[in-house]
């Protein structure tokens, strides 16, 4: 796998400098030329001679000419976000994605495909000598979305947001890469799942909750929760939990002591990201909660340290993370 | 010289007042109300009972850790002014801070590696910074050039500044945020324990202001004008120099390095009290806690449930106060 995909890479790099050169005249002529209308010309003409190019990879996406290529096959992808590579892998593009973010870890896959940066710190020259049709991005990356808007590269913008939005984000990229079937298919397999999951502890009384993402180790101090809104919050719901941060409006609150003591959380969730804890570890990071002894899950000793990245990736095996929550919550 | 002194007094004596008040007032306000009758109550053990431990483990550490970051930076603040003879010198201007930050952000970046914790992480940087400051200016010197301390400290300030950004450039997205948290400045200190780890540092630093103010009040004439008068200049500036970063380096370990406080309390003090250091010490340390205390206060109720950064809330209220200050006092 490692060796065919640097061969690949290799002589296309090479080969690209020929476009590369014609494409970065582009945006020079545009800016120059003051109208509106004549740089619309110039960009159709532009696009005219890109489509003639022997060399071009299929339809290019022209943003001011709307899209072209909603339904055609896109075979080079590069995903600067791990929520959606899981996509494109559980869809079975996987074979097609040629550059993943430094965060990726999961198809292990995965983990052979070049690195392009991540959210803060996207390579743009390691973009393009991927010679990418599709780059999934961040929305918020404004800079890197405009650099790919001036290559004529075409790209999948991601939202982070709820839990709903994980199977809809599933739906749109393939549709968007013209797997419409799987992604439906796998789609609706996750609501299902995750509906079976909402059903099988519908009923049962809510343990209110906390669900931590960062902690100082060895103190209760900088204590990050998930706020009600975002899909940590939404998967708490629907494993049948209260969040006790339930009615502050944002995606993570910052619980100090005053707060988790007013809150009183039955249940602490701490999840982490990375290797796995080791038990002393876990050990005294239980621990360290006595020190706020009047929280009934201090008293009852629900704590659970999690280190299970499918908590904290909003990706398609989230329907399996809600099931681990679940079985936390209503043991 | 007895006479201006004891015209500080009233002031003094208000500043620790406030002080007093502050500290005493500021645990029964928070985001949460709770009934004091059941506060002291000894009917309900202390495991079960959330008012007591509200305020005994959230909010009364809370304000002691503020009046003592408070006290401590601004107490600083006015030796590093009268050391450098400058008014703009800060606790932060000679590279403490930056140390401090430096060690606290490889802590929370590659915690897991690192025993001590966090504020013990920043302690270790700011003797780092401390000690390669010294060294600077005492290389080619005796005593200590100021000029050079100055210039020193500026350079590492922003050697560990970007220092600071690459360890955050290297960390993963949650680490980022709670770096950069830190930066901002946090009291929620829920325990006794980092408070009591820094008192030992804190004690020692004040022990030497006290020796220190009537050094100081020559020192401000000039060096060599201090030293026909007795003073050991060169023991002096040591002193100073090092008792100063001790305070500031103990009082970032314990709430990250809160701004403004180190630089606007000792004007204000000055503009109540002149500028004698036997006065505007004390009140520069019970002025800065009870501000301290103050912007902490209204940091945790102002957006409740959400709290702010304490030194979002200094900056905001300092800022402004201090430069209408400077405008009306003409």
């Amino acid at each position: 796998m490692v060796a065919d995909n640097q061969t690949i890479v290799g002589p296309k790099v090479q080969g690209s400098k020929g476009p590369r050169v014609q494409r970065s005249k582009g945006p020079r002529v545009l800016g120059s030329k003051g109208p509106r209308g004549l740089a619309i010309a110039v960009a159709l003409v532009l696009f005219a001679l890109v489509s003639l190019d022997a060399r071009a990879r299929g339809p290019l996406d022209l943003w001011t000419l709307g899209p072209l290529d909603q339904q055609s096959r896109v075979s080079r992808i590069v995903s600067l976000v791990p929520a959606v590579t899981e996509m494109l892998f559980a869809i079975g593009a996987g074979d097609d994605v040629v550059g993943v973010s430094s965060y990726d870890t999961f198809p292990p896959e995965a983990r052979t495909k070049p690195k392009v940066g991540a959210l803060v710190d996207p390579d743009f020259e390691r973009i393009l000598s991927l010679r990418p049709d599709l780059v999934v991005v961040y929305s918020t990356q404004v800079d890197l979305v405009a650099r790919l808007e001036r290559a004529r590269i075409a790209m999948f913008r991601y939202e982070h947001a709820g839990l709903a939005d994980i199977t809809s984000t599933i739906r749109a990229i393939g549709d968007r890469i013209g797997r419409t079937d799987r992604a439906r298919a796998l789609a609706d397999g996750i609501d299902r799942d995750i509906e079976a999951t909402r059903r099988s502890v519908a009923g049962k009384p809510k343990p209110k909750t906390v669900l931590i993402f960062g902690r100082e180790e060895g103190a209760l101090r900088a204590i990050y929760a998930s706020g009600g809104i975002g899909f940590m919050h939404d998967m708490l719901e629907a494993a049948g939990g209260q969040d006790v941060f339930g009615d502050v409006k944002r995606q993570n609150v910052q619980a100090t002591t005053e707060l988790l003591l007013t809150r009183a959380p039955d249940v602490i969730i701490e999840v982490h990201t990375g290797e796995p804890w080791t038990a002393d570890r876990i050990a005294q990071a239980k621990r360290v909660w006595s020190g706020l002894p009047s929280l009934p899950a201090v008293k009852t000793g629900r704590i659970y340290e999690l280190t299970d990245d499918r908590l904290s990736i909003p990706g398609p095996r989230v329907a399996e993370a809600v099931r681990v929550l679940a079985r936390v919550l209503h043991p | 010289m007895t006479l201006p002194l004891r015209r500080g007094f009233p002031a003094i004596a208000l500043c620790f007042t406030a002080m007093v008040a502050a500290v005493v007032a500021a645990p029964f306000i928070g985001s949460t109300s709770i009934a004091f009758s059941r506060v002291f109550s000894t009917a309900l053990p202390f495991a079960d009972n959330v008012d007591a431990q509200i305020f005994f483990i959230a909010r009364l550490p809370r304000a002691l850790a503020a009046a003592l970051v408070g006290g401590t930076l601004a107490a600083a603040g006015v030796v590093f002014q009268g050391l450098l003879r400058n008014p703009l010198a800060t606790p932060y201007t000679l590279g403490v801070s930056a140390g401090a930050s430096l060690g606290a952000m490889v802590a929370i970046t590659f915690g897991s590696m690192w025993v001590g914790g966090v504020a013990s992480a920043s302690l270790a940087g700011a003797f780092l910074a401390v000690g390669i400051v010294y060294a600077l200016a005492s290389a080619r010197h005796r005593g200590l050039s100021t000029t050079v301390l100055l210039l020193a400290g500026v350079t590492l300030n922003s050697f560990f500044s970007a220092l600071i950004l690459f360890v955050q450039y290297v960390s993963d997205f949650a680490q980022t945020f709670r770096a950069l948290r830190w930066l901002m400045g946090d009291l929620d200190v829920a325990s006794y324990a980092p408070i009591i780890a820094a008192l030992p540092l804190v004690v020692i630093a004040f022990t030497a202001f006290a020796w220190l103010a009537r050094p100081l009040n020559l020192l401000s004439i000039g060096a060599e004008a201090a030293a026909t008068r007795g003073v050991n200049v060169v023991l002096a500036q040591r002193v100073a120099f090092f008792s100063a970063s001790l305070a500031t380096g103990a009082a970032v370990s314990v709430g990250g390095p809160i701004g403004f406080v180190g630089i606007i309390v000792p004007h204000l003090a000055r503009l109540m009290v002149g500028s004698d250091h036997r006065l505007v010490l004390p009140a520069s340390t019970f002025f800065g806690a009870a501000f301290l205390v103050g912007c902490d206060a209204i940091a945790r109720t102002v957006l409740a449930p959400i709290e702010l950064p304490v030194g979002i809330i200094t900056a905001v209220i300092g800022g402004p106060f201090f430069l209408w200050l400077l405008i009306t006092r003409r």
